[in-house]
C-alpha cells in the first residue's frame, strides 16, 4: 500500500498506509488526521479538506480540474501547490507523498 | 415589529426535508409556515449541490440536486405552505405544557409566529458566511467589514474592497460601484466563476478606469477603533502591496452552523437533537426534529431517512393540534378525502 505522510500546521507528522482507489481525504478522515474538516464528504462542494501538496509531487499528483478549481476559491491562504484532499486519488504512484494541512479550513 | 402570525406548526428549514414534511402535515389538515435564513428553498440540495446527481431517491434512479427540490415544491403546492426566506429562528418561547404545547417563535427580524407545534428541520444547522481567518478581522466586523449587503447606503462615498469570484462577489461589485467612492475587486486568480456577462461588466468598468481588479489574498488589515483603513493584498509573487479601503466585503462561501438552536433547551448529543424513533419528538414535548439536525440510535443522514422521520412526527403533531379528532390511517391512491385535499379528486 502506498505510504502517504501528512504533517498539520504544527509540525506534527503522521505516516498512513494508503488504499489504491481511495481519496486522499478519505485516507485522512479514516485515520482520524487532524485539520480537513471535508464537510460535504467528498462532492467538491465545501473546500473544507484543503492541503498542500509536497512540489516534488506536483507533475505526478497533477492540477485541479476546473471544477476543484472553482471549489478552491473558498479556501484560504491558496498556493499554486493547493489541492482538495478529496479530488486526489491514491495510486501506487504516490508511495511516498507528502500532505501538509493548513492551520484553518474556515 | 411587524404582525404577530399564528399557525399550526411552523417548520425550521426549507430543506428537502421541511419540504416533504409540509406534504405529510398537508394530508392530515395541518398547515404550515416554513422558515429559511437562506433566499430559497431547498437547504444542501439547493446551495452545495444543485447539478449533481442523486441516485437514492426512492423512484428517482437519477434526479439533480435542484431537480428534487422542484419536485418536492410541486407536491407540497396543494397545501399552500408561507415560505420566510432570509430569515433566521432566534428564539422559542414555550407558552403552553405538554398536553396542550403552544410556542412562540422569533426571527432576526423581529417577526413572531405562535403555533401548536414546532419541527426542526435544520439540516446541519443554518447557512452562514464564512469567515476568513484574516488576524484581527472580528475588531472590523459591522463596522468596516460585511458578510452581506444590508444597506447599500453604509458603502456610498467609501472606498469599498469586495473579495471573491462568484455571483455574489461580481454581482455586489456592479451594484455598488456606482455609489462607492472607489470599488476594488478583489480575487485569487484572474479567472471567475460568476456569470459571464457580470465578469465582461466588470471588466469594462476597469478597462474604463472606473474601478480596479487586484489579483491576490487578503492577509492583513490596518485600520483603528473598527475603522478599516487599508488591506494588505498578496500577489501571485507572494509580493505584498497595500490598498487602501473603508469596506471590505469577502465572499467565501456559506458554511453551516448549529446556530441559536443550541440556546433552546433541547437535549442534544453531540450537537445534534436527540429524539425518540417513534414519534422524532425532543426533549420538549410539541418540537420535533428530522432530517440531518437529528440525532438516535442508527441514524443516516440521508434525504430518505428525513422523509420517513416527518411522516412519523406528522401523526403525533395531528394529536396537538387536533386533540379531539381521531386519526384514521389512509392511502393516497385509494381515500377520496386525501385526493381532494390534492386536489385530484
Ligand atoms: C455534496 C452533497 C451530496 C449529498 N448527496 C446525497 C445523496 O446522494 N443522497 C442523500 O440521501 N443525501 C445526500 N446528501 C445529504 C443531504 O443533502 C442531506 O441529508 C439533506 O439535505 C438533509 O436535508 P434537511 O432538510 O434535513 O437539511 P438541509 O438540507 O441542511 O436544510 C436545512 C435548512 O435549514 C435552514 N436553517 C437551519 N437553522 C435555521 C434557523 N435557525 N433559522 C432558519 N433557517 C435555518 C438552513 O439554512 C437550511 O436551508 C448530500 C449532501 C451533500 C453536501
Ligand atoms: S470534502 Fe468537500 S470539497 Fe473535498
Amino acid at each position: 500500500m502506498p505510504s502517504i505522510t501528512f504533517i498539520d500546521s504544527k509540525g506534527t507528522s503522521r505516516v498512513i498506509d494508503a488504499e489504491v482507489g481511495s481519496t486522499v481525504m478519505e485516507t485522512a478522515i479514516r485515520h482520524k488526521v487532524p485539520e480537513i474538516v471535508a464537510e460535504c464528504g467528498g462532492a467538491c462542494a465545501c473546500a473544507t479538506c484543503h492541503v498542500y501538496v509536497d512540489e516534488a509531487f506536483m507533475p505526478i499528483v497533477g492540477k485541479p480540474q476546473a471544477m476543484e478549481e472553482d471549489m478552491l476559491d473558498f479556501a484560504y491562504d491558496v498556493k499554486p501547490n493547493s489541492r482538495l484532499s478529496c479530488q486526489i486519488k491514491v495510486t501506487a504512484a504516490l508511495d511516498g507523498l507528502t500532505i501538509t494541512t493548513p492551520d484553518r479550513q474556515g | 415589529m411587524s404582525a404577530a402570525i399564528e399557525t399550526d406548526v411552523v417548520i425550521i428549514g426549507a430543506g428537502p426535508v421541511g419540504l416533504f414534511a409540509v406534504f405529510e402535515l398537508g394530508l392530515l389538515d395541518i398547515k404550515c409556515h416554513l422558515i429559511d435564513i437562506l433566499p430559497m428553498a431547498g437547504g444542501q440540495c439547493a446551495e452545495l449541490y444543485p447539478e449533481k446527481p442523486i441516485y437514492d431517491i426512492p423512484g428517482h434512479p437519477t434526479v439533480t440536486g435542484q431537480g428534487l427540490v422542484d419536485r418536492l415544491l410541486e407536491q407540497s403546492e396543494p397545501f399552500k405552505p408561507t415560505f420566510h426566506y432570509g430569515e433566521m429562528v432566534e428564539a422559542i418561547e414555550v407558552l403552553g405544557d405538554g398536553s396542550a404545547p403552544l410556542f412562540r417563535l422569533r426571527t432576526d427580524i423581529g417577526k413572531t409566529i405562535t403555533c401548536k407545534a414546532v419541527v426542526i428541520a435544520a439540516g446541519g444547522g443554518s447557512f452562514q458566511p464564512k469567515k476568513p481567518p484574516i488576524p484581527g478581522i472580528e475588531a472590523y466586523e459591522g463596522t468596516s467589514v460585511h458578510y452581506a449587503v444590508r444597506k447599500m447606503e453604509a458603502f456610498r462615498d467609501k472606498h469599498v474592497v469586495v473579495v471573491g469570484g462568484g455571483d455574489s462577489a461580481l454581482d455586489w461589485t456592479l451594484n455598488l460601484q456606482p455609489l462607492a467612492k472607489r470599488m476594488t475587486l478583489v480575487h485569487r486568480r484572474d479567472d471567475f466563476r460568476a456569470a459571464p456577462h457580470s465578469v465582461n461588466a466588470m471588466r469594462d468598468l476597469v478597462a474604463s478606469g472606473q474601478m480596479d481588479l487586484a489579483i491576490g489574498q487578503i492577509t492583513g488589515l490596518d485600520g483603528a477603533d473598527g475603522h478599516l483603513s487599508a488591506v494588505d493584498l498578496k500577489g501571485a509573487d507572494s509580493s505584498v502591496s497595500r490598498i487602501a479601503c473603508e469596506r471590505l466585503i469577502p465572499f467565501f462561501g456559506l458554511t453551516m452552523k448549529l446556530g441559536p438552536i443550541a440556546n433552546w433547551g433541547l437535549n442534544l448529543t453531540e450537537n445534534l437533537v436527540a429524539v425518540d424513533t417513534e414519534k422524532f419528538e425532543t426533549s420538549t414535548p410539541g418540537i420535533f426534529a428530522i432530517g440531518d439536525i437529528n440525532s438516535y440510535p442508527g441514524k443516516l443522514k440521508l434525504i430518505l431517512s428525513g422523509f420517513h422521520e416527518g411522516a412519523l412526527a406528522a401523526q403525533r403533531i395531528h394529536r396537538y393540534v387536533y386533540p379531539e379528532k381521531r386519526l384514521t390511517f389512509q392511502y393516497t391512491t385509494s381515500s377520496t378525502s386525501l385526493q381532494r385535499k390534492l386536489g385530484v379528486a
